[in-house]
């Protein structure tokens, strides 16, 4: 007989679970009395948001499920920001919350909350566990469900008194539902017709997207682009799913894509979407999206086609088996116009901030950071600015290098989404890009990267302001800048506080120091690289400053709304 | 796809899920947090006791109407989503509706009722209580009938479907 707390650690231990992340408290107090004896690692953050990132850094990084354990109501409700995180970007997690006991639930009890009834939209699928036979049977279908068909976090709320009970079940799989059961090779007819568009378009686009990356699909797609000669535009999640460094990589499309990504997507005859869904930020105006274009859309996830662009080739189905039943299918064509037009955008207009100047520029620090690392490292960002340069100056040229909050733009993901990559995977650099706003959203969890001699970089771009937001208010609304200063100077009249203190609190350097941290300031060019190199090779985590120039803006930029032609380059 | 007189696509979509606590929840919570509509929703036991029938109606395009049975099936505890008004189908629904009845036009309501194959469930000083089962516009024509001698109280059950093969 066991308790269904020991089911519960069982089970993550048969799921191959090999670090947790969580924080303890009363309706867990059980699951925790037997993970003290578990086989796996525990990581004990210090806010619950910072758990899920982390798990949700670790599965990123990885590509094997993160795994969390909170307890109830306040616990669940914290880490659901980063459910919603993972559940928009498609990442395998599995959450594991305390619940009131079963004849509490609906009384108001204690620290109880309507977890599963919170957490609904923003999982993959959740549990109530009602009966403790049934615990190991429901954790295998949670690592069943996160991983397979489109994945997602799926929470596993477990009552007090189950986690107590005991059992005899045992669960040997397979765990299977009747109303669950992912497509993963495609429609061989469906290969068939895009392989036949492909070989008839003289001016064909790939459009790479996150599931690439989660197919583990970048070699085909290697493979597919070397037969073809395809130009190849990787979306914000999709980046390291096709090196960057390739000359047919176009970078990044959308709201502040490359001039060649938007350009060739607006001038194609053909646009092949592979795991990418079409997000607002990358379409830009959906009537003047690839106007001109068949599109084919490959995807796991059949409510991603057609959802906002119209497919004329679906091929609902895992990227992998389906680039490999591609391959043979697709001939050489020459397109040497196309190619020449597309290599001029390439060349002409790249990605581009002023070089020259003696300022030091965030685009700048983070061009030091790929250089240095060679994009042999993991970067992690936060939300903002600095994350669409590091998309735009950061050149990855590998899967699971990138890890970064897309369709829910968090912030405070970073820093402890490093630290769940660099959980995950030891042997690798890892860097968190992140902005002075976003930081301090989940600053608390550096101790932990402290505490496991994590080496991690975190590079903080302390521009003064919420940049982004700075940004779009100077674009588009009067430059009447409200709530964006961080610093204490510079404010609108109703954000001043007395006694006025110029000074930029917190003091970034101190607060890394006081957690345990390596802290560095810096505020010339001439002092990144060197400052990045000893970073890197510090066995301790090390925190950088930036103090960057305050009112850079991200260009180019399609305004909201507009299509992916009208790109502004500069403010005039 | 059915069109009525107000110009508005209506799609019957039935969902047969898991009969687990919950599920009903997951549907309603799909269909409002993603900005659907649903007209009725019914829901009832089938033959496996472990599965359950929902049967709801939704106006809509028929792109609405893709990602609504496309978000449903993804689901997890949905096993099956079927657009019954792709294909040849059977649809009922029942009401109970309260008129006004004076001495004068009792007998022609009752007479109307008799019509439409309706039955007076409940006779009162003031007014009568018909109940009417029927395919949706047979019942909708009843509702426009007795418009004019004033309807108190109207309870729908929501349309059931079945498709014929
Ligand atoms: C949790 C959360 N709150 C608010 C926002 C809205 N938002 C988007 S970018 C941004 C500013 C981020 O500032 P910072 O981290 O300093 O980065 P920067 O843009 O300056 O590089 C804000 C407030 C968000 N994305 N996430």
């Amino acid at each position: 007989m066991r308790t269904g707390a020991q089911c519960t650690i069982d089970a993550l231990a048969d799921a191959g679970v090999k670090t947790v992340f969580g924080l303890p408290g009363g309706t867990v107090l059980d699951l925790f009395a037997r993970l003290y004896h578990a086989p796996f690692e525990f990581i004990l953050v210090r806010h619950e948001q910072g758990a899920a990132h982390m798990a949700d850094g670790y599965a990123r990084a990885t590509g094997r499920p993160g795994c969390c354990i909170v307890t109830s109501g306040p616990g669940a409700t914290n880490a659901v920001t980063g459910l919603a995180t993972a559940n928009m970007d498609g990442i395998p997690m599995v959450c594991i919350s305390g619940q009131v006991a079963s004849h509490m639930i609906g009384n108001d009890a204690f620290q109880e909350a309507d977890t599963v009834g919170i957490t609904r939209a923003v999982t993959k699928h959740n549990y109530l566990v009602k009966n403790v036979d049934d615990i190991p049977r429901i954790i295998a279908e949670a690592f069943e469900i996160c991983q397979s068909g489109r994945p997602g976090p799926v929470l596993v709320d477990i009552p007090k008194d189950i986690q107590q009970k005991k059992t005899e079940a045992t669960f040997s799989g397979p765990a299977e539902r009747r109303g669950y059961k992912p497509r993963y090779e495609g429609a061989p007819e469906q290969i068939a017709a895009l392989a036949k568009a492909i070989n008839a378009a003289r001016k064909p686009v790939i459009l790479a997207g996150a599931g690439v990356i989660h197919a583990n699909a970048a070699p085909e797609l290697l493979a597919l682009v070397e037969k073809t000669q395809i130009p190849v535009t990787t979306t914000l999640l999709g980046l390291g799913g096709f090196p960057d460094t390739h000359p047919l990589a176009l970078r990044m499309p959308g709201m502040h894509g490359s001039v060649a990504a938007n350009n060739a997507i607006s001038e194609c005859d053909l646009l092949v979407s592979i795991g990418a869904r079409f997000d607002d930020r990358v379409t830009g105006k959906v009537s003047h999206f690839a106007p001109h274009a068949i599109k084919a859309h490959i995807d796991i996830d059949p409510s991603a086609i057609s959802k906002s662009i119209r497919a004329d080739i679906p091929v609902v189905g895992h990227a992998k088996p389906i680039l490999q039943a591609l391959l043979p299918l697709v001939e050489p064509v020459d397109r040497k116009a196309w190619l020449a037009h597309v290599a001029e955008w390439q060349t002409k207009q790249p990605f581009d901030y002023d070089r020259n100047t003696p300022e030091l520029l965030a685009q700048y620090v983070i061009e030091q950071v790929s250089e240095v690392t060679r994009g042999e490292a993991i970067i992690a960002t936060d939300v903002g600015q600095h994350q669409m340069w590091t998309a735009q100056f950061c050149k990855f040229v590998r899967p699971r290098s990138f890890v970064s909050s897309g369709g829910l733009g968090t912030m405070g993901f970073g820093l402890p989404a490093a630290i769940g990559a660099q959980l995950g995977c030891r042997d690798r650099k890892v860097v968190a890009i992140v902005g002075d706003g976003s930081i301090q959203m989940n600053f608390q969890e550096l101790v932990v990267a402290v505490e496991h001699d994590l080496p991690i970089v975190v590079v903080i771009l302390n521009n003064g302001y919420l940049g982004m937001v700075r940004q779009w208010q100077e674009m588009f609304y009067k430059s009447e800048y409200s709530a964006v200063r961080l610093a204490q100077d510079g404010r609108a009249a109703n954000e001043r506080m007395a006694p006025k203190r110029p000074e930029y609190r917190p003091d970034f350097v101190k607060l890394a120091e006081a957690h345990g941290a390596i802290g560095m300031r810096l505020t010339q060019k001439q002092e990144v690289a060197t400052a990045l190199r000893t970073a890197l090779s510090s066995k301790k985590p090390v925190v950088i400053e930036c103090i960057v120039k305050p009112d850079e803006n991200v260009y180019p930029m399609v305004p909201p709304g507009a299509s992916l032609t009208e790109m502004i380059h500069k403010l005039v | 796809m059915s069109k009525h007189e107000d110009g508005i696509h209506r799609h019957i979509i039935t969902a047969l899920v898991e009969n687990q606590p919950g599920v009903l929840a997951r549907v309603i919570g799909l269909i409002s947090g993603r900005g659907y509509n649903i007209e009725s929703l019914n829901v009832g036991p089938t033959q496996d006791p472990t599965i359950s029938r929902l049967t709801m109606q939704v106006p809509g395009d028929d792109r609405v109407l893709e990602q609504v049975t496309k978000q449903l099936v993804k689901l997890i505890d949905v096993v099956k989503v079927t657009d019954l008004t792709q294909e040849a189908f059977l649809n009922r629904e029942c009401i109970l509706v309260k008129v006004a009845a004076s001495r004068e036009n009792r007998s022609e309501i009752i007479e109307l009722a008799g019509v439409f194959g309706g039955t007076i469930v409940s006779v009162q000083a003031e007014a009568l209580v018909i109940q009417i089962v029927g395919e949706q516009d047979h019942v909708g024509d009843f509702m426009e009938l007795m418009k004019p001698f004033r309807i108190l109280d109207v309870s729908r059950s929501g349309v059931i479907a079945m498709a014929k093969e």
